[in-house]
């Protein structure tokens, strides 16, 4: 006997001799500590994620103050609408997430399955909307780098009449779309990865996996989902909203 | 020897199942205050009050959402401690990065 075989063997007994279920670490006491410990672990996660766009956020703060004229200007040509509908859906999707986890929590494996998709076509919704915000930016000449033109800017626009900037300023535009462009970048990747991962989960859940009191990969997916709308939470007063009427 | 007290363990949390009614009510709660947030900026406030209620508004959409949809109500004293420990640390971040900027003779560009 080979010593594969008789590990396997001996792990194979470890599981006989003391009942538990198949999704509890040998090295953890208790499910209870399992699922403490990954919870854990997510936080500290999502706390370097804080950072990170809290450190797009400051420069937001700062490039505001500085090309002020130019943000508010360059804030007006977004879509109100289109801003809100996508909070509504993110929103939306956040309490459907929350329910997917408390249908693994109460181990309705129907239920799960409905919510997670719920909550996929709600990503993937905010997706849609945000790709059409941005082909409209490709349309108007706002994609710095690529195809920009302060021309938009100097002559005033049919809402903004009084938007008019000199040049120079008109240029520093791209400085507000090039953390526009980052941050609901960086924002829709989040939801890209996000909405991926929860198909792959949906896939095992309809396999009739965290139905059996495994709920630590659905609840830490669901850390993450609310985290995403918690960004977005905070982009879309400071790029939609705190400039409306300057 | 007597049994070792379980209940005792720090490491011990009873997990607790959140009820759909609250999340009903969250849900609904964030909703109203979008519609509040977007109807505030389409009024003209004084000053930069405009910003200062979507901020405000934004924060208290946040905590919302981490209490109850991420369930920091309901869990462990770590669990707490690390998100606490985690916001206070970007506020000090953000703080001196400010502070340094605000303190400078810079231009304007």
């Amino acid at each position: 006997m080979d010593s594969h075989t008789l590990a396997a063997q001996t792990s194979e007994t470890a599981h006989i001799e003391h009942e538990h279920p198949p999704f509890l670490r040998h090295h953890f006491a208790s499910v209870e500590q399992q699922r403490e410990t990954a919870t854990f672990g997510m936080w500290l996660f999502l706390l370097t994620e804080i950072m990170f766009f809290g450190g797009l956020f400051c420069s937001y703060l700062i490039f505001r103050n500085w090309y002020y004229p130019a943000f508010v200007v360059a804030s007006h040509s977004l879509h109100l609408w289109a801003g809100t509908l996508n909070t509504t859906l993110l929103i939306i999707s956040s309490f459907t997430m929350a329910m997917a986890v408390h249908a693994s929590e109460t181990r309705v494996r129907k239920a799960l399955i409905g919510w997670m998709i719920a909550t996929i076509i709600l990503g993937c919704g905010f997706l849609c909307v945000k790709a059409y915000e941005w082909h409209d930016e490709w349309v108007e000449h706002h994609v710095p780098g690529l195809n920009f033109s302060p021309q938009g800017f100097l002559h005033g626009t049919h809402d903004y009449p009084d938007d008019k900037l000199q040049l120079d300023m008109a240029e520093k535009t791209q400085v507000y779309f090039s953390l526009y462009f980052a941050m609901t970048g960086m924002h829709a990747l989040h939801m890209v990865i996000g909405v991926s991962l929860l198909s792959f989960l949906l896939f095992q859940a309809y396999g009739g996996k965290y139905v059996n009191g495994h709920v630590a990969p659905i609840e830490n997916f669901g850390l993450y989902w609310h985290f995403v709308d918690i960004v977005w939470i905070f982009l879309f007063p400071l790029l939609y909203l705190i400039s409306r009427h300057q | 020897m007597a049994e070792p007290q379980h209940h005792d363990e720090p490491t011990k949390h009873e997990e607790h199942i959140v009820s759909p009614k609250i999340y009903l009510a969250i849900g609904t709660t964030l909703l109203v205050f979008t519609a509040i947030t977007v109807g505030a900026s389409l009024i003209d406030l004084p000053g930069d009050l405009n910003a200062v209620v979507a901020l405000a508004i934004a924060c208290f959409k946040m905590t919302l959402v981490v209490l109850f949809f991420m369930h920091v109500k309901y869990s462990s004293k770590l669990t707490k401690l690390t998100v606490a420990a985690g916001f206070l640390t970007f506020v000090v971040l953000i703080t001196m990065t400010m502070t340094d900027y605000i303190s400078r003779a810079w231009g304007r560009w």
